[in-house]
């Protein structure tokens, strides 16, 4: 036992006198949560939009000022001509432009009937989507209360069905309920597969695994050594991820902190032993760099449901994605996190990790060679 | 006997790195293989600390078969591989303490073996291993191989990229290590460090061509053999060349040696025929054969007949 823990204290020396390496373990997660948190959020706010409008009348003018106090738009340019449309948008200034006809009011009253048009900017078919819906639901609104205003209590209201949608456990639907998981899996895997992937390696190039290899050190231990200070490090970090999670963005903990921990601890364990696993095979630091952020860093970004919905990627994809821990770890922790749920909900996502996590252990020892070749 | 290696043969692919290797070390024997780079010195003491599997032949260190025992071998070999391998980040006193815990020993009980060495690296025990100078690193290397008080002590290349003067400490050490009764294989590609071995083992493109004391290798020059040096080396060592059809001439320090086999050309004739060649500053004594001498004839001539 002596030994093991003098490799593991060798194991934290190297670690934390190593700049680089301490950078990696703790920049990168804050550096990566915050800009992920700032950056990519599909929620769209104060939107540059253009409006064109002849008629500048009661209708038209309560409309416009109904959209620009929504908060989701901000007036970028009143248009004088449908002419000045095409630059604005050749510009790139404005994402939706919204053109009302001449005597808007009158026609509105008088035929009961008016058009508008919606132009939108579809070089971003998500954002353009987002806007126009956004901009129709609030037309939508406009037109009942129009309704209501010229007719208090008509009877006769044209029948319609009033949708009433209820978004569940993200009522606002806010962007960092689904990136915060996202980044922790991303993180977590990136600063335990990654840095332990590395570190066997680099026994390897500097020549020192030709010694450790003629100690009495088993191969277990040398193993074990190697992941024991990179998952108290870890750990550490998803205490980090979460608080800036939940300080910074606002994401809810409905959930038990105990049993998110512990599921933590095992989706690191298992990226630890994926680490591991690829260390044994590469032979310099470079390749295990390189195999483990194109063969890990990507699937786990691109396939495990983080940005793309599982659901709608073709079916080879999908059965690829469920080789990657990441694809099984985000379910736990928005389980945990945002529904509240515990393991009643939770366990076979739980038990694929573990399996994961010992069939990657054995592996790798299976893998791990006495000698040198 | 402490190690018995039998007909080892390892190859690399293609490249056979050792053919057939037979030798053995006594206890107690610091044991020198002596060789160019490339001549499958380290591919065989890989084999024997048990880092690498031969193709063919049987070795045993301290009595154990470096295949089937490799675990209980490993507990009492100390192994300095070539490159430094040691960990650069870690201080001298890290270093030391890791490897004395990893093998389950203290150091203060081991201290007496290492003291000699020791002395001299604790003014640097806080420093890291990888801002120590060239002997420093070798020191603590041999130190770091000691720590668990190993039977048999394998020195890949020890002298290679250490000064001169630190090169003749660590020389001395070994020496009083093996007062203590471990016994030492050292490969070296310096001929020098050869005449401080008890016996040594020519190693050439993967073969044995010689094994015997370095005392022994010499006496067994037979050919007469003189230092030259003229203030035109170059021309010098090409024109003794051409001296007999079997003269041999090579650099060696300051002087080039000169080898004539058959003895045919007494000083005097020599002297002559550079003196017919415009050489001026000529000077020519009769030296005693070196290892290295001893080395490059059985390059030459292949296996020692005698």
């Amino acid at each position: 036992m002596n030994r093991f823990f003098a490799f593991v204290i060798k194991e934290f020396r190297h670690i934390y006198r190593d700049r680089r390496t301490m950078l990696i373990l703790f920049g990168m997660p804050v550096i990566q949560v915050l800009l992920f948190g700032f950056v990519l959020t599909n929620e769209i706010k104060n939107a540059a939009i253009a409006i064109l409008d002849p008629s500048k009348d009661e209708a038209s003018l309560r409309l416009t000022s109904k959209l620009l106090s929504s908060g989701y738009f901000r007036l970028e340019r009143s248009l004088a001509s449908a002419d000045a449309l095409e630059p604005a948008f050749r510009q790139g200034k404005i994402k939706l432009a919204l053109v009302f006809p001449p005597g808007f009011s009158h026609t509105l009253r008088h035929d009961g009937t008016a058009q508008l048009q919606l132009i939108g900017d579809a070089s971003d078919p998500n954002t353009a989507t987002t806007l126009i819906n956004y901009a129709n639901a609030i037309i939508l609104d406009f037109q009942r209360e129009q309704v209501a205003l010229s007719n208090p209590n008509a009877p006769g209201a044209p029948p319609g069905i009033r949708v009433e949608t209820r978004m569940r456990y993200n009522p606002e639907q806010k962007a960092v309920f689904n990136f915060v998981p996202g980044v922790m899996t991303l993180i977590l895997m990136l600063v335990s597969a990654m840095m332990t992937s590395i570190t066997l390696a680099r026994e390897k190039e500097l020549g020192t695994m030709e010694v450790l290899l003629v100690s009495p050190l088993q191969p277990l231990q040398i193993l074990l050594g190697k992941t024991a200070p990179y998952l108290a490090l870890s750990f550490l970090n998803t205490v980090l991820v979460v608080a800036l999670g939940m300080l910074v963005f606002g994401m809810p903990m409905r959930g038990s902190f105990l049993l998110l921990g512990l599921e933590c601890l095992l989706y690191m364990f298992v990226a630890l032993s994926l680490g591991i696993f690829i260390s044994t095979r590469a032979k310099t630091q470079m390749v295990a760099m390189f195999a483990s952020a194109l063969g890990l860093m990507m699937p786990t970004i691109l396939l495990s449901g983080f940005l793309f919905p599982r659901e709608s990627m073709p079916l080879l994809l999908q059965i690829i994605s469920v080789l990657f821990p990441a694809t099984w770890f985000i379910p736990i922790i928005k389980g945990v996190m945002i529904k509240g749920v515990g393991l009643e909900y939770l366990w076979k996502e739980t038990l694929v990790l573990a399996l994961m996590a010992l069939g990657f252990i054995g592996l790798s020892l299976r893998n791990f060679k006495n000698r040198l070749e | 006997m402490s190690i018995s290696v039998q007909n080892i043969s390892k190859s690399y692919g293609p490249v056979q790195a050792v053919k057939a290797v037979s030798f053995e070390v006594l206890e107690g024997e610091i044991f020198g293989l002596i060789g160019p780079d490339g001549a499958g010195k380290t591919t065989l003491f890989r084999i024997l600390a048990s880092l690498l599997l031969p193709d063919a032949g049987q070795a045993r260190v301290d009595g154990l078969d470096v295949v089937q025992d490799y675990k209980a071998l490993r507990r009492r070999i100390g192994y300095m591989p070539g490159r430094f391998s040691l960990y650069q980040d870690l201080s001298v006193e890290e270093n030391l303490g890791f490897f004395a815990n990893v093998f389950g020993a203290h150091i203060r009980d081991n201290y007496d073996l290492i003291r000699d060495i020791y002395v001299q690296l604790e003014p640097f025990s806080d420093r890291r291993a990888g801002a120590l100078s060239g002997g420093m690193k070798q020191k603590l290397a041999l130190c770091c191989a000691l720590i668990h008080r190993p039977r048999v002590l394998f020195l890949d290349e020890p002298g290679t990229g250490v000064d001169p003067v630190s090169r003749k400490e660590f020389w001395d050490m070994l020496r009083r290590l093996r007062a203590s009764g471990i016994t030492i294989l050292v490969s070296t590609a310096y001929m020098d460090e050869a005449a401080l071995c008890d016996r040594v083992a020519l190693i050439q493109k993967g073969e044995i061509l010689a094994i015997d004391t370095p005392r022994g290798l010499t006496a067994a020059y037979r050919h007469p053999l003189f230092a030259v040096r003229s203030d035109d080396m170059y021309r010098l060592i090409r024109d003794l060349r051409d001296l007999t059809p079997d003269a041999d001439c090579y650099a060696f320090g300051e002087y080039a040696h000169l080898v004539v086999p058959g003895g045919g050309s007494p000083s005097a004739a020599i002297l002559q025929y550079l003196e017919a060649r415009g050489h001026t500053g000529v000077e020519l004594l009769p030296v005693q054969a070196t290892v290295e001498d001893s080395f490059i004839d059985l390059m030459k001539n292949g296996v020692w007949t005698t």
